[in-house]
């Protein structure tokens, strides 16, 4: 096997090892990026929510999500207008202060904005920029083939990058490596729902972004070692309310934030990087690996306000997240200027009211450092829940 | 013989009268309790429901009226005393106020919404459709239309990626026929679709040709306030007779203009184009800014996108009405989003033939479809051809935002700097 690129974590205590996937988190040099590179590897970045990783995966490149970072947009500013949220215009800074080369990128027409960035992106980078039309109209019994036919076309595109045809084994073999990485994080969500004392937040969602940034088998490595050593953790439970924190689809809040909410909160689920967790079962390996994938997408998956479909009421969805998990509270929050969360804050909050359920809304930002007035508002909630 | 005093100005009586008109029979709908459908300007599926006799219902346009008729802050106020944000789209929020109304408009009264169509031209028209389905639990339609996958890398009919496409879009306005033959207990009529589609055929060569009759000098009408009456009506009555008529008038009337010299109102010095959203809460106003300097819009972006992409001029073929109403659906619906996106090229080549002297970016706050790119749109137009440009933010709903002193002082700037850019040309 070869040399892991990530490879800090290894031969480590699981809090050194969390502490060094932290790190890699938080480390905005994104140096997994240059080691993949430095072994002549090619990389296919995705912006939010959900991309079909495995089809580049199966060409052998790394498929890198695009989620922004905090960092200041020194040249990407310029290029956009003033109303706009963060993640567009760090994500572009990614690419234009090379901090993150990439062969090709991808987005999607998840939001008014963002389907503005294969145009924007394609106008100052030199590699292909495209996007991918996933269905909004997943009602239609024809979206699969629909989805099938786009699948294959980015395949074609991929091909193009990396010089060599993808075969359906090549695809049958990466759909088992991500079934095994979901697998792995429904795990995970498993324990913050049944013993979220063995894991906090912040901790949970630094493992599951890491998938973003290292290779899946690297990742399923890491997560088949630290769930285990998770589980045997000798925690005790502690006065927190279970909450369930929505609003982080797209653009990430700081890891600080979500630490500060754990400090009162039990995060029980969460729709943070739900792309990466966007499939609910596994795919099957036999027949076509595309329709496979495509029905996946549209009749195994979760939901999120940027994907459209009449069966999946977002307010409804999220009601039956809270049942699942068995929260007492949810946390209802936006990015800055996300026009898809700020729209859904109303339908969440006005069934939450009518379910008499306690929730508590705010916005974040990226980039934003200074939670002590969200924090003490936060406390103030959680009081009034554990003392009413 | 055409008399001067009958032809010249006509569109815009005429235009003014057919608009009055569209919404004197939704305020009778609202009376009656009759059915609507609410459709939006880019992909309304306009020729298909006119089958139905479903009265059409545009919220856009209901929601500018709020602002040109400077009513828009109450609507506004309301929508945000219900829960939503200020930093969402306009349009939305007058709507949401004018729903919590009961249809209450300066224009009349606005029937309920019976069915909503929408594509995803614009992602807010689907999360508005949400708030329908939410509010009034009626059915909800939404046509995913996919766009331009990459800069120029359109493809057209035979292609295998096209064809996925165009089969995707078939299937999904079949599907969308049951619908309304189930809403309105009416049997499909191929043979009235065929008739709307060629109306519509007419609309969109005409709409074609006026915009490129504005290559005269002077300009024969100003694409920021003449052309968006213009766009009402191909708006409101795509597919119909009086909607075809009104092109064929107003092209006899610009080719008059064209002939005889005839140009708008301004004493035109400056010729321009404008990118983006008008300014509807200071509408008059906004266009002073530049026609007090002899500036007029020959062009705009507005005109394409806001009509659904129908500028490209796609004609349906009527011997395969419905495989070609969904070929010309993905290709002007496409072409719109491109007008929003990829505009750059088409602004560089419309250069020359306008004899443009300036480009006016104008990204707004409510929508960020149109406005995400404008700053880089901007920087690629400029990288390809030598031209002045001014770029002035502000919106097509709120009043809060837009700040006519500034507007003014950036306006005589940049007029200052056509000036001396044609004093050194000479």
């Amino acid at each position: 096997m070869t040399e892991p690129i990530f490879h800090e974590w290894q031969n480590r205590s699981l809090d050194d090892a969390i502490y060094e996937c932290r790190e890699l988190f938080e480390d905005t040099a994104f140096p997994t990026v240059q080691r993949w590179r430095d072994r002549g590897g090619k990389i296919v970045g995705h912006f939010q929510v959900n991309f079909p990783e495995e089809i580049v995966h199966a060409a052998g490149l790394l498929p890198f999500k695009v989620r922004g970072a905090p960092i200041e947009a020194v040249q990407a500013d310029s290029r956009f207008g003033s109303y706009l949220c963060s993640i567009l215009k760090t994500s572009l800074e990614l690419a234009l202060s090379n901090t993150v080369p990439l062969e090709m990128f991808v987005t999607h027409p998840i939001c008014d904005a963002a389907r503005n960035l294969a145009a924007v992106w394609g106008r100052n980078v030199s590699y292909p920029c495209q996007i991918l039309y996933l269905p909004q109209n997943p009602n239609s019994p024809h979206s699969v083939i629909y989805l099938r036919g786009e699948y294959d076309r980015l395949k074609r595109s991929v091909e193009e990058i990396s010089g060599a045809p993808i075969t359906d084994e090549a695809l049958r073999n990466s759909i088992a490596v991500f079934n095994e990485n979901r697998a792995l994080m429904r795990e995970l969500y498993e324990i913050k729902k049944n013993t979220p004392w063995l894991v906090s937040a912040d901790e949970a969602y630094v493992l599951v972004a890491l998938a973003g940034l290292i290779p899946r088998e690297e990742h399923n490595e890491l997560l088949r070692s630290l769930l285990l050593r998770i589980r045997a953790r000798g925690f005790r439970t502690q006065d927190k309310v279970r909450v369930v924190f929505e609003g982080g689809f797209c653009e990430q809040p700081p890891l600080d934030l979500i630490r500060a909410i754990a400090r009162s909160c039990y995060v029980v689920d969460d729709d943070l990087l739900i792309g990466l967790r966007w499939l609910l079962q596994d795919v099957p390996l036999d027949g076509d690996p595309l329709t496979n994938l495509a029905d996946a997408y549209l009749e195994k998956s979760s939901y999120s306000p940027v994907q459209h479909d009449l069966r999946k009421p977002k307010e409804k969805m999220l009601l039956a997240r809270m049942r699942h998990a068995r929260a007492d509270a949810a946390i209802i929050m936006a990015a800055k200027m996300c026009e898809p969360g700020l729209e859904e804050q109303v339908a969440y909050t006005r069934a939450l009211d009518e379910a008499g359920i306690p929730y508590f809304v705010g916005e974040f930002e990226e980039s934003m450092t200074s939670f002590d007035s969200m924090e003490i508002q936060l406390e103030t909630f959680v009081e009034n829940i554990l003392f009413s | 013989m055409t008399q001067t005093h009958d032809i010249v100005g006509r569109g815009n009586r005429d235009g003014a009268a057919l608009f009055q008109s569209w919404f004197t029979e939704l305020n009778q709908t609202a009376e009656s309790g009759g059915q609507a459908a609410y459709v939006f300007v880019m992909g309304s599926m306009a020729e298909l429901l006119r089958v139905f006799d479903l009265p059409i219902v545009m919220p856009e346009i209901n929601s500018l009226q709020t602002a040109v008729r400077r009513v828009a802050h109450e609507y506004l106020n309301q929508a945000e005393d219900y829960g939503y944000s200020p930093d969402i789209c306009g349009y939305v929020k007058a709507d949401v106020a004018l729903q919590l109304n009961r249809g209450k408009h300066p224009m009349g009264q606005i029937p309920k919404p019976s069915l909503a169509v929408l594509t995803n031209a614009c992602n807010t028209y689907i999360k508005w459709a949400e708030i329908w389905e939410r509010m009034y639990d009626i059915p909800i339609f939404t046509l995913d239309i996919p766009g331009t996958r990459a800069s120029g890398a359109q493809t057209w009919p035979g292609h295998p990626d096209f064809e996925n496409d165009r089969r995707y879009v078939l299937v999904q306005i079949k599907e969308l026929i049951t619908v309304c033959e189930n809403l309105t207990g009416k049997k499909f009529d191929i043979d009235r679709l065929r008739e709307a589609l060629q109306h519509a055929n007419v609309m969109s060569r005409g709409w074609r040709r006026v915009l490129e009759l504005n290559q005269s000098t002077p300009s024969v009408f100003n694409a920021l306030t003449d052309g968006t009456i213009y766009l009402g009506v191909s708006n409101g009555f795509r597919g119909t007779p009086a909607g075809a008529k009104y092109f064929e008038d107003l092209v006899e009337e610009m080719e008059y203009k064209a002939a005889h010299g005839i140009g708008t109102m301004t004493d035109e010095k400056y010729r321009l184009l404008f990118v983006g959203v008008p300014c509807y809460p200071i509408f008059r106003r906004f266009n002073e800014l530049f026609s007090e300097w002899g500036g007029t819009f020959v062009n705009s972006t507005y005109l394409w996108f806001a009509a659904g992409g129908v500028n490209q001029g796609y004609e349906y073929d009527l011997d395969r009405p419905l495989e070609s109403f969904a070929e010309g659906v993905l290709i002007y619906v496409r072409n719109a989003m491109d007008s929003m996106f990829y505009q750059e090229q088409a602004l560089a080549h419309m250069i020359d033939p306008f004899q443009v002297d300036g480009v006016v970016y104008h990204p707004i706050k409510s929508c960020r479809t149109v406005s995400t790119g404008l700053a880089d749109n901007r920087r690629a137009l400029m990288a390809k051809r030598d031209i002045a440009s001014l770029f002035i933010e502000s919106d097509m709903m709120d009043r809060r935002v837009v700040s006519e002193a500034q507007l003014k002082n950036r306006a005589d700037a940049f007029f200052e700097g056509l000036a001396s850019r044609r004093l050194a040309a000479r």
